[in-house]
C-alpha cells in the first residue's frame, strides 16, 4: 500500500514533537501514522453537508472562576519533581534559539 | 539615497498584561518579581490531569478594551492550544485563540502632531496565557522561573495603517492612556505589562514603479522610546538593504529582529525553520464563552468617556490648549478632578493653570496623580473662584493649593490663616491712596508729567500703596484709583 504519510514527513513530525527517531523507527510510524489515517478516513463516509462545525463536545459553556488568589505550591514543591534544579529554578538545557515569549 | 520616495508600513502586535488579581486559568497570585516558582500550581506548571478553569474578569476586561476599540464583540468564541516548545510554557502548548476570537474589526483614534486625527484599524484582539521566564546567566544551563506562566494577556493586532515612528509611538502612548482609564490594565512598560512587536516594511518608489521591502518583526519591545527607535531604525536599515541588494517582499523572507537598547539598532535573531508550525486546535480542556446582549451591556455599563474624546471636548467646550488638554488628560483621576472643578462653576483656564502649575508638579514629586493629593473637588473649584473674584492672587493661589494637600480647611479659612487674602475694597485702599499721593508730591508730578519717567514714578505710587496695604490690597483696585485720582487733580 502507498503510505499517506511518507518518511520524510514522519521525520517532520518527529522533529517538531522533539523526538530523536532511528531510521527503523521512522519506517515503522511512517507505517503506523498512515494506517490510523486510513483508519480515521472512515468518516468521511458520512455525510456532513447540514451538520454544524463543532468547537466543543460538551453542551456546556461559560464556566468561570472569580478572581480570587488562592495558595500557591512552595517552591520546594514546585521542583521536587524536576529531574534537576538550581537554586528555586528549573534547570533545563541550555535554551539555544530564545525565541520564547508568549 | 535620500533621493529614493519611500513611505513606511507598520503594524503592530501588542501583549497588554490584565489587571487581574489571578492568573488566566488558575488561581495563583500575579505578581512582579518575587522569589522564583513560589506563584505557581499544578495547573500552570503543567502537570498532567489537571483542569483549567476561566478567570471571569480577565475574560470581563478583556470584552471592555475591545468594545473600547471598537471592535465586534462576536456571541460564541473558543480556546485553542497552539505548539510551543520552549521550557517556560512546560505544558509544550500555550492555550489561545486562533480561529473564533473574542473581539475582531476595531480602530483605535491616535492623536497625531498636527493636531488632527487618524484611525488605525485593529484586525482582531484575543486572549491568551504569558509565558514564563528563562534565565541563562547563571551557567551553561537555562533557569526556568514559571511565576508569570498563565497570566492573562489580551494580544492586539493592528493593521498596516501605521505610517512612522512618532505614530507608532502615539498609537502606544493612547492604548496606554486607554487601558489605564478602563482599569484593565496597569500599563507599566518597566514591569512589561505593555509589550509590542512591530512589523515594518517600505514601499519604495523607483523609476517610477514601486517596491516593497522584505517585513521585519522586532521582539517584545516595552519602551516607548524603543517602539519609535526601532521603526527609525529599521527604515534606513531597509533603504540601504534595497540599495544594495535589490531585495523585495517574497514568501518566506520574513524576519525576525531584536532590539539592542544600548547600540539603539535591530538585531536579527536565529530561528529556526520550523518555529512557526504552531499547529492550532480546540482545547478540549475548555469549554467555549458565549455572549448575550445582557452581559455585554452590562460590560459596556463600565466603559467611559475615553481620553482622546475627553481631550476633544476640554480644546471645543472648555477652550483649552491641545497641549493643556492632553496634560490633564493623561491619567483619568486628575481628568476628572479637573472637570468636576470646571462643573461646578470654576473658570476652566485658571483651574488648569491651578492643576499645571501646581497639582500636578506635586503629584509628580510624591508619585500619585493630581486628585489624590488630598484636595476635594468643591475646594479646588472655590479656589479657583477665588483667583477670579480677585480675592487672592495667582501667587496666593499655589500657596494656598499647597497647603490644602496638607490640611482640611477650605481655601478661604486658609487665605485667612496665611494672610494671602486681597483687599478689594474700594474705600479702604483708597485711604491709602490718598496718603500716599499725599506724601509723595515728586513722584505725582512725574506721574503726571506725561514723560519717560512717569511710568517709572506710577509704579512707584504703586509700591507704596501696595506697602501700606501690607500687600493685601488687589493691585487692579490699586491701578484703578490711582489712575483716577490723577487724571482728577489735573
Amino acid at each position: 500500500m502507498s503510505n499517506k504519510i511518507d518518511e520524510a514527513q514522519a521525520r517532520q513530525v518527529a522533529k517538531l514533537s522533539r523526538l530523536d527517531l532511528t531510521d527503523d523507527e521512522i519506517k515503522r510510524f511512517s507505517g503506523d501514522l498512515s494506517s490510523i489515517l486510513e483508519y480515521i478516513e472512515k468518516l468521511d463516509e458520512l455525510n456532513t453537508d447540514s451538520v454544524e462545525p463543532l468547537a466543543h463536545c460538551l453542551p456546556v459553556h461559560n464556566v468561570f472562576r472569580a478572581d480570587v488568589p488562592k495558595e500557591s505550591l512552595t517552591a520546594e514543591q514546585a521542583v521536587a519533581n524536576a529531574p534537576e534544579r538550581y537554586d528555586n529554578y528549573f534547570k533545563v538545557p541550555k535554551v539555544l534559539d530564545d525565541n520564547s515569549g508568549a | 539615497m535620500s533621493e529614493l520616495e519611500y513611505k513606511v508600513i507598520v503594524g503592530l502586535e501588542i501583549h497588554v498584561q490584565l489587571a487581574t488579581r489571578t492568573k488566566m486559568f488558575c488561581s495563583c497570585g500575579l505578581g512582579f518579581g518575587g522569589e522564583a516558582n513560589t506563584r505557581v500550581c499544578p495547573v500552570c506548571i503543567g502537570m498532567p490531569g489537571v483542569l483549567p478553569v476561566m478567570n471571569k474578569q480577565a475574560f470581563e476586561y478583556s470584552v471592555l478594551a475591545a468594545l473600547a476599540l471598537n471592535c465586534n464583540i462576536p456571541s460564541f468564541t473558543k480556546w485553542d492550544r497552539k505548539s510551543y516548545y520552549y521550557p517556560d510554557l512546560p505544558k509544550n502548548y500555550q492555550i489561545s485563540q486562533y480561529d473564533l476570537p473574542m473581539s475582531e474589526h476595531g480602530y483605535i483614534e491616535i492623536p497625531l502632531e498636527d493636531g488632527t486625527t487618524k484611525k488605525i484599524r485593529i484586525l482582531r484582539a484575543h486572549l491568551e496565557e504569558d509565558a514564563g521566564k528563562n534565565t541563562h546567566t547563571f551557567g551553561n544551563f537555562s533557569a526556568i522561573d514559571l511565576n508569570r506562566t498563565g497570566t492573562p494577556l489580551l494580544e492586539i493586532v493592528t493593521e498596516p495603517d501605521l505610517s512612522s515612528g512618532a505614530e507608532v509611538k502615539a498609537l502606544a502612548v493612547e492604548l496606554q492612556r486607554i487601558v489605564r482609564y478602563l482599569g484593565v490594565s496597569h500599563g507599566d512598560m518597566q514591569k512589561g505589562h505593555m509589550r509590542f512587536e512591530p512589523n515594518i516594511n517600505l514601499e519604495i518608489i523607483k523609476e517610477g514603479k514601486a517596491y516593497r521591502t522584505p517585513i521585519t518583526e522586532v521582539k517584545n519591545l516595552n519602551s516607548f522610546r524603543a517602539l519609535e527607535g526601532s521603526v527609525k531604525y529599521e527604515t534606513v536599515r531597509q533603504l540601504d538593504e534595497f540599495m544594495e541588494t535589490g531585495v523585495t517582499f517574497g514568501m518566506g523572507n520574513k524576519r525576525t529582529f531584536g532590539w539592542d537598547d544600548v547600540n539603539e539598532c535591530t538585531v536579527l535573531q536565529r530561528e529556526k525553520e520550523e518555529a512557526h508550525d504552531y499547529r492550532y486546535f480546540p482545547d478540549p480542556d475548555l469549554v467555549p464563552v458565549e455572549m448575550n446582549d445582557e452581559w455585554l451591556a452590562e460590560i459596556k455599563g463600565q466603559l467611559c468617556e475615553l481620553p482622546i474624546q475627553k481631550q476633544q471636548r476640554f480644546v471645543d467646550e472648555y477652550k483649552l490648549s491641545e497641549y493643556d488638554a492632553a496634560v490633564l488628560t493623561g491619567d483619568r483621576a486628575t481628568a476628572e478632578f479637573f472637570d468636576g472643578a470646571v462643573k461646578l462653576g470654576a473658570d476652566a483656564k485658571r483651574v488648569c493653570n491651578i492643576l499645571t502649575q501646581t497639582g500636578l508638579k506635586m503629584a509628580n514629586e510624591k508619585g500619585c496623580s493630581a486628585a489624590e493629593l488630598g484636595v476635594s473637588v468643591e475646594n479646588l473649584a472655590t479656589l479657583a473662584k477665588m483667583v477670579d473674584a480677585g480675592d487672592i492672587n495667582a501667587n496666593a493661589a499655589t500657596k494656598i493649593f499647597e497647603e490644602m494637600t496638607a490640611s482640611d480647611k477650605g481655601p478661604a479659612v486658609l487665605a485667612g490663616k496665611l494672610n494671602l487674602v486681597q483687599k478689594s475694597d474700594a474705600g479702604e485702599i483708597e485711604g491709602f491712596v490718598d496718603e500716599v499721593l499725599g506724601a509723595n508730591a515728586e513722584a505725582v508730578a512725574e506721574a503726571k508729567s506725561g514723560s519717560k519717567k512717569s511710568k517709572k514714578a506710577m509704579g512707584f505710587l504703586m509700591g507704596q500703596v501696595m506697602q501700606k496695604s501690607k500687600g493685601q490690597a488687589n493691585p487692579q483696585v490699586v491701578s484703578q484709583l490711582l489712575n483716577k485720582k490723577l487724571g482728577e487733580s489735573e
